[in-house]
């Protein structure tokens, strides 16, 4: 059965199976078994899940690496922080401040008025707008500086390292305007109502499930679109595809701002569920662990990359409670491992190993299920020479 | 700002601001040397190579230990042995992660710098496991310490011109093993067509292997070098990595001259901003004047065109 | 998940009963306070019931606190002390049988030098282990992270670095000194002993340094009548220093005042000395460099230079060269102490006393008992716990020797009265 033609829903049979199965997981199993505590832990996972549903899209299917995404994740965090820290910077909780009515990083940097930057996130509506647009805007200036000119791979990859140093940078010299090192932190309510009681958090954390199933549900209508499939090409023989009429710069410029979009409201929902936000999420570091969570999960699967972050996370937390030096070992180990040994992650072992026993269903048909291998990503060569 | 000051004093501090802009070109153009044969010459993104660098500190700061408690006689040279040291210490492990690693993973490049992020984070572990969370100071002998004055104003570090001196004593060595000598030949045929050069007779893994190690024990000289002006510590090769690869990607990648003429530009503009701004908005222009560069001009300064 | 209020319902005669026999237990303590180090005068542990009103980890034997430090990543290079310091007083307490006749065990997490992960697992400790009291947090990013966790989870923090104040918490005792208690009588003293008043200031680049030039700054600029001639800040992890040190020859201040943190410190101070600086001539006190740090800039390259703290590990006193002898017992012989390491060492104790004075373990009596809380045999001498919950403590310059210890130059007669929110400095 021919996959284009004959499928007019954009997803297949075993992409809806999928979905539930993970939907049934985070909805019903995990809160029955876990306890609030852990499940908030959750909670903040699945804000990470969004970055590597981004990289999935835009590194998995379109071969543009990201080291980046933490500024993006930074940028829709520090808007929520933002919207939140004015709303808990009330004049009467306030008070004991010099200048009430500001935030306190503000208070103690010597600042007497509220920064015009600041002004507009006073409003929740304008916020939401600016955790998605805000990045975007980013990545299209940036991918439009890089792509038009077709620099892509390696050279990418570094300049998004070099950027991502440099916010981190900024923040912290700018403390008076970001907070800082210390971030913005003891965000307390969002239009009144308390965010910090479990409560709050366990609202939250199905905001976070629901609104993480839609971006999936986007991803999955993204990939099987003509859009998709001109990434899949793209990643693969990048000059028959502009050969063959089509604008490449565009369609990445497009993903990349998407995936910049998925990473910001990850950051925004983890400034609510945690109560702040700070540059250490925006660094080199923190994006190329990112980047591992796709990695493991599968780079090509949109499910596989939330299974990835998750088990990654779970990893860190119980390694890093019971044996702490031997994480970094773990991890490192974790790096080399998907890069050598099994290079679509979690999903290609499921596809080779376990989906051939499950029935056509769930893509059983070896050739069905096959999994494209892991390309040969273009990038070796100075961009002048080849792209 | 320069009206209080006369005109023999302001030509001073532009020659010792000059001399500082030289001792970060050459402490950029050490880190990066290795970078861009690995690099630029394999295509390989070493994302570890901070932590080479830091091997040879660390290998420097047991030589000098060893020095110290048996042969304190000796101390006063105990650094060129330490150096030399270093340089094997890199590269035979550079040499071990080629064989291990990196050989399987040529073709792709991105993954190359995922798996060897992979083996920082694991080396950062051992030296933290094995030398300790704590940084390490290395005793340097007394003839390094110090400065020679030139003029009455103006004064030249010592240990500043071991660096250049050591910097320019590399690059040439390398230059000359890379254009002169028939290993080099061989390197660079293999970087121009590799499968043209295995057919006529080279033995491309070797090569391959010998040309990372190079590298690497480039690192672990320039490790070793640091240990006079910065802290030794398992994370201390984070410090280097994302100047040192904007360094190499911003002379385009694949000649080293490239390397030189970014690594000259990038310090200079680093140190003279520093001079008239602060430290952090200095590094901030600096690395933010490189990427829009990078941004027009995606391939470099300098640029090899070679057909693949 | 179970509340925190389980015990307070149930109980409602009996436990009149208790309170009204724990009325007299704060009087034990209190005669047995002028001999802190001899055995407690009551044999008998007192109820559970009544010193742990909250649902703290408390048993008839023992009493659960958790330690909060860095033990992996870069701050494990500055918190390991702490940790050290921590468990020697704890080893000591229990030694002397512990508090209200219950036995110190500790829980020890690793905050890995990520402040989320300190608010983290503050938050692990409190609602999951109900620890009576936290041992942690370093770094004021750290302490910033973690501050809303113990607030709303009403749990107490021991917080022992130096810091730049400008906070004050009900479920904080800072046991380190704030901004001004640290930088005043220092910047008093080089004024007065080296004529000083051309000062350039330099730190790293984040919230403590910046915060302390301010204060810096303005005591200089208005109590000293003196000038600021230069201020520079370097991203944290910076290793290149020569351009501002070619501003120090141009601009000849009689005193570097430097707050450089971390790894950035062992290139500033090597390329200090490289280029020719002798800190025998040229004046250089910083606030933030202990014997913890010397350790790995090298003693010679920070001989002669002055540092700014209330403790040395050279104090002469007997309480110090006890402190000195225990901890290099446990942690080996050449261990160094620093500033910091010796205000963890407070924590316990003073949470100690405290629980005895309250008689309780509950949080908001030890809150409410912690003022006025004395510490005779601390190693710098003697502190005391103010109203704000910071300490009353001296301010002492060391001048740096070439083994890396520190010698005692000058110290202010009387305990300076923390501050934390100066007026005028703000």
């Amino acid at each position: 059965m021919s996959k284009s033609s004959s499928r007019t829903f954009f997803l297949r049979p075993q992409d809806i199976i999928g979905i539930v199965v993970l939907a049934f997981i985070l909805v019903v199993v995990l809160p029955l078994t876990l306890d609030n505590f852990r499940l908030q832990f959750v909670g903040k996972y699945l804000t990470y899940a969004f970055v590597a549903l981004g990289l999935v899209l835009c590194w998995g299917y379109a071969g543009i690496l990201s080291l980046g995404q933490g500024v993006f994740f930074g940028l829709g965090g520090y808007c929520m922080a933002m919207f939140l820290k004015l709303e808990s910077s009330s004049p009467e909780n306030t008070k004991i401040q010099t200048t009430p009515g500001i935030p306190d990083f503000m208070d103690w940097n010597q600042i007497t008025s509220l920064p015009w930057f600041w002004e507009p996130f006073r409003s929740f509506g304008f916020t939401t707008i600016a955790v998605v647009l805000v990045p975007a805007f980013f990545a299209l200036v940036l991918g439009y500086a890089m792509f038009k000119r077709r620099v892509g791979g390696v050279y990418f990859a570094i300049i998004t390292q070099a950027l991502a140093a440099i916010m981190t940078i900024l923040i912290i010299g700018q403390q008076g305007y970001t907070g800082g090192i210390n971030g913005i932190t003891d965000l307390r309510s969002l239009h009144g109502w308390d965010i910090r009681t479990d409560s709050a958090k366990t609202i939250l954390y199905f905001v976070c499930v629901a609104l993480l199933i839609a971006c999936i549900l986007l991803a999955f209508y993204v990939k099987s679109s003509k859009l998709g499939r001109i990434l899949v090409a793209m990643r693969d023989k990048e000059d028959r595809v502009r050969f063959s009429g089509y604008d490449v710069s565009s369609f990445k410029i497009f993903v990349f701002c998407l995936a910049a979009s998925l990473s910001a409201v990850g950051g925004a929902m983890f400034t609510l569920q945690v109560g702040f936000m700070s540059p250490s999420f925006v660094g080199i570091v923190p994006s190329i662990e990112m980047v591992i969570y796709t990695a493991v999960g599968g780079r090509l699967s949109i499910l596989g990359a939330i299974y990835g972050t998750l088990v990654v996370n779970w990893a860190k937390t119980s390694f890093s409670e019971s044996f702490p030096e031997l994480w970094l070992f773990g991890l490192g180990g974790l790096f080399i491992a998907v890069v050598l040994i099994f290079p679509n992650g979690i999903a290609g072992l499921w596809q080779s190993y376990i989906a051939p026993h499950l029935g056509p269903l769930f893509g059983g048909s070896a050739k069905r299920s096959a999994t494209p291998p892991v390309p040969p990503s273009s990038g070796t060569t100075a961009p002048a020479a080849a792209e | 700002m320069f009206s209080e000051y006369s005109l023999s004093e302001l030509s001073s501090i532009f020659l010792m601001q000059g001399f500082a802009g030289l001792i970060l070109f050459s402490v950029f153009v050490l880190m990066a040397l290795g970078l861009a044969i690995i690099f630029g010459q394999m295509g390989v993104i070493n994302m570890a190579h901070g932590e080479f660098m830091i091997l040879g500190a660390y290998v420097t700061y047991f030589t000098s230990q060893l020095f110290l408690h048996y042969i304190p006689a000796l101390f006063g040279i105990y650094f060129f042995i330490a150096m030399i040291l270093a340089f094997f210490a890199s590269g035979a492990l550079g040499m071990a992660v080629e064989w291990l690693m990196i050989r399987r993973l040529y073709k792709r490049p991105l993954d190359t710098l995922l798996a060897t992020w992979g083996l920082s984070l694991i080396l950062q572990q051992v030296y933290r496991s094995v030398f300790g969370p704590r940084e390490v100071g290395v005793e340097l002998p007394s003839w390094m310490m110090g400065s020679l004055p030139v003029t009455e104003v103006v004064e030249v570090q010592i240990n500043g011109l071991f660096v250049m001196g050591l910097t320019i004593a590399i690059t040439v060595a390398v230059a000359l093993l890379m254009y002169k000598s028939a290993w080099g030949k061989q390197v660079r045929a293999v970087v121009q067509n590799r499968v043209m050069a295995g057919a006529v007779g080279i033995n491309t893994e070797k090569i391959d292997r010998y040309t990372f190690g190079l590298g690497c024990g480039i690192a672990g000289v320039a490790g070793s070098a640091f240990t006079m002006i910065g802290s030794t510590g398992p994370t201390s090769g984070q410090l280097y990595i994302v100047d040192t690869f904007l360094v190499v990607v911003f002379g385009g990648a694949q000649s080293l001259l490239g390397t030189i003429a970014s690594a000259f530009t990038i310090s200079q503009a680093q140190s003279t901003m520093e001079f008239f701004l602060s430290g952090s908005m200095a590094k901030v222009l600096t690395l933010l004047g490189v990427v829009i560069i990078l941004m027009l001009r995606p391939q470099g300064l300098f640029v090899i065109k070679v057909r693949r | 998940m179970s509340s925190n209020n389980d015990n307070s319902s149930k109980f409602s005669s009996t436990r009149r009963k208790l309170l009204m026999g724990m009325a007299t237990l704060p009087a034990v303590p209190l005669l047995a306070n002028t001999g802190i180090f001899s055995t407690p005068a009551f044999a008998q542990a007192p109820a559970t019931s009544a010193v742990n009103t909250t649902g703290l980890a408390v048993t008839d034997t023992e009493v659960t606190v958790g330690i909060l430090h860095s033990v992996t990543g870069t701050m494990a290079i500055s918190e390991t002390g702490s940790v050290q310091a921590e468990k020697l007083a704890i080893e000591q307490i229990n030694a002397m049988g512990g508090v209200l006749g219950r036995k110190i065990k500790f829980i020890q997490e690793d905050g890995a030098s990520d402040w989320p992960t300190f608010a983290e697992k503050a938050k692990k400790l409190l609602v999951n282990d109900k620890v009576a009291a936290i041992m942690g947090c370093w770094t004021s990013a750290s302490r910033k992270a973690v501050l809303p966790v113990v607030e709303q989870y009403n749990g107490m923090l021991y917080y022992p670095t130096f810091y730049e104040g400008l906070e004050q918490s009900k479920n904080v005792i800072y046991t380190g000194q704030e901004a001004t208690q640290q930088i005043l009588a220092g910047l008093d003293w080089v004024n007065k002993t080296k004529g000083a008043k051309s000062f350039y200031l330099i730190g790293s680049d984040y919230i403590w340094p910046r915060t302390s030039m301010k204060i810096a700054r303005k005591h200089i600029e208005n109590k000293l009548a003196g000038k600021v001639v230069g201020e520079d800040y370097f991203p944290l992890g910076h290793t290149q220093f020569n351009s501002v040190i070619n501003k120090f020859k141009l601009t000849k201040p009689d005193v570097i005042y430097a707050a450089v943190v971390g790894g950035s410190n062992v290139a500033f101070y090597k390329q200090l000395k490289a280029a020719g600086i002798d800190l025998s001539k040229q004046t250089l006190l910083t606030i933030s460099v202990t014997e913890d740090e010397i350790d790995g800039i090298g003693g010679e390259n920070f001989v002669n230079a002055y540092s700014c703290m209330k403790y040395f590990q050279s104090l002469d006193n007997p309480n110090n060269k006890d402190f000195v002898a225990a901890f290099k017992k446990m942690w080996g012989e050449k261990t160094v102490i620093g500033d910091v390491t010796q205000a963890a060492y407070l924590g316990p104790w003073l949470w100690k006393m405290t629980v005895e004075k309250a008689g309780s373990f509950d949080i908001d009596k030890i809150a409410e008992a912690s003022a006025g809380i004395e510490f005779t045999k601390a190693p710098e001498g003697y502190v005391k716990i103010h109203p704000n919950h910071h300490l009353w403590s001296k301010t002492r310059v060391g001048q740096a020797q070439p083994d890396g210890q520190f010698k005692v130059v000058f110290e202010t007669p009387e305990l300076i009265e923390p501050d934390p929110f100066p007026k005028g400095y703000q």
